[in-house]
């Protein structure tokens, strides 16, 4: 899956565009983009597959387990469905003539005979073998008339009514292998039932819990629903059969081309100031939240998180500079100097060749994560401390 | 050769349950055919053919693979292969094509596949004789 690239919030760029468009031409290599699908650039951790069309969580946890029973359960049913259980066919007229002639019915052929049987030995065992009237032949050993399908069934066990069909010798493997596959698949829904119920009925005991501020047994929130529609059929209803909302991310559409777009950087979504739509809006409206609350925490006095430090070497180190110089700033030393240091350059081009390196950065640095949710967050702060006018946002 | 002729009798030998439900039929030898065969070809044949049914229906390392494999691919994979049975089938119905050209054809018989009786007979067609010369 493809990371938003996000752009820098240049303030400068911001006001004044044709300088974002000139340093952009300026650094821009490649032509125009070719069009990419929305999907390619989602910032989510979501994955995409047939051309954007489904959309699964990056972590599929334990769905091939699922599809894998629904799938095995489901082809079991057919195999064991829609095939010959082993029926044996008719006899022939002349085969009957033939048994007929065999057995000596002294009464004549108007009226049924009693039912015949044949002793055989097999095994040393006396087995006696029916005359089927239907089929007009004795019937081998442990084979069996259906009544419900009008026909002899080798080995037969018996009809099924759910499936309507004859469980005999040639199906008999698909029937078992089925019946244990669909045992497993119950318990795993019914498993899955529990938790979802559990969930449901129970929804903030049960988070409380997980996050662990379990402050009291019988919330008070749990009294009054305010969403409800205060009638249970209702709500089921408008659950059930309310309107459907649409995708609202639009995971098909075209990603408009920008001619601004910094080419080192092939998936940096265009980010028109303020205006931008969809994704890069997420990507702004999110990197600038955050950039709110650091500066409102960084001028009410809080103190330094732990972290930080590391973020500031973190942010130093994406852009190329050396390193020693940011570890040895203190945490009181959340000053605008490793921000104003100089570093290779505003625009992209050091954070688009990093793109492995920013992974790793991701992934491993938790302060990282800590003090900023996107990658952009630290070259952000880094380009602002380098504004010569602009209201510095230091790395805290 | 066989010539056009009509259908005298028809003899069927029955299936054999003495080892069980595995395919086997008696190789008693029926009264009607002693004017046209002899009873040790006859027996023979009947013989090789139960010998094919039991390699068919053989419980071995070959049909445990087999069994396993189809179990694992969902049985997906008796759409792409033949399995051991339909393939003794084959040879089965080859013998039997044989022996009708060699043997029984100029003799004035017609042995009938049993799997298109069910595998419940062998169905022995005698032919009427019509001046045939041996």
């Amino acid at each position: 899956m493809k990371n938003c690239e996000y752009q820098q919030i240049d303030p400068r760029a911001l006001s004044v565009s044709p300088m974002s468009a000139q340093s952009g031409a300026a650094e821009e290599v490649r032509p125009v983009q070719p069009s990419r699908r929305k999907w390619e650039v989602f910032p989510g951790k979501n994955r995409f597959f047939c051309d954007g069309r489904i959309i699964v969580a990056r972590q599929s946890g334990v769905l091939p387990l699922t599809l894998g029973l629904i799938v095995v359960t489901c082809g079991l049913f057919f195999a064991f469905d829609f095939t010959d259980p082993g029926i044996l066919p008719r006899a022939t007229p002349e085969e009957a003539a033939d048994i007929e002639k065999q057995i000596d019915t002294s009464g004549s052929s108007t009226y049924r005979p009693p039912p015949r049987t044949k002793e055989i030995l097999i095994n040393q065992q006396v087995v006696k073998l029916k005359y089927c009237f239907t089929c007009k032949m004795f019937r081998p050993p442990r084979t069996s008339h259906c009544s419900l399908c009008d026909n002899c069934v080798e080995r037969f066990d018996h009809h099924c009514p759910w499936v309507g069909n004859c469980v005999g010798k040639r199906n008999y493997r698909f029937f078992y292998s089925f019946i244990i596959s669909l045992s497993f698949l119950t318990s795993f829904i019914f498993g899955c039932v529990v938790t979802h119920i559990t969930l449901r009925e129970y929804p903030h005991n049960v988070l409380k819990k997980i996050k662990g501020s379990w402050s009291s047994k019988r919330c008070t929130e749990e009294t009054g629903n305010p969403y409800s529609y205060n009638n249970i059929i209702t709500n089921c209803c408008v659950t059930l059969c309310g309107p459907m909302p649409p995708s609202l991310i639009d995971r098909r559409g075209v990603v408009p081309l920008s001619e601004a777009s910094p080419a080192a950087s092939a998936t940096e979504v265009e980010l028109p100031p303020f205006l931008a739509k969809n994704d890069s809006n997420m990507c702004t409206r999110s990197t600038k939240d955050v950039l709110e609350r650091m500066f409102r925490s960084f001028y009410s006095g809080a103190l330094c998180p732990p972290g930080t430090p590391k973020t500031a070497r973190v942010g130093v180190e994406v852009s190329g500079s050396t390193t020693s110089s940011a570890e040895r700033s203190p945490s009181a030393g959340c000053s605008r100097q490793h921000a104003r240091r100089p570093v290779a350059a505003p625009c992209p081009p050091p954070f688009s060749r990093s793109s492995k390196k920013r992974d790793s950065l991701r992934s491993s640095n938790p302060a990282f994560r800590l003090a900023s949710p996107s990658p952009s967050l630290s070259r952000t702060t880094l380009i602002l401390g380098e504004g010569p006018d602009i209201g510095v946002i230091p790395i805290p | 050769m066989r010539q056009q002729a009509a259908i005298a009798a028809k003899v069927f030998i029955q299936r054999d349950y003495t080892n069980g439900t595995v395919c086997q039929f008696q190789t008693k030898f029926p009264f009607e055919l002693e004017s046209r065969i002899d009873k040790q070809q006859f027996e023979e044949t009947v013989q090789t053919l139960n010998n094919l049914y039991a390699e068919a229906e053989k419980l071995g390392s070959q049909s445990y693979i087999e069994g396993c494999l189809a179990c694992l691919t969902a049985y997906i994979i008796f759409l792409c292969m033949e399995t051991h049975y339909e393939k003794v089938l084959k040879k089965i119905a080859k013998y039997i094509q044989e022996q009708n050209d060699k043997i029984y054809a100029p003799r004035g018989l017609l042995l009938t596949d049993p799997v298109e009786r069910g595998l419940r007979v062998i169905e022995v067609t005698i032919f009427e004789e019509r001046g045939q010369t041996r």
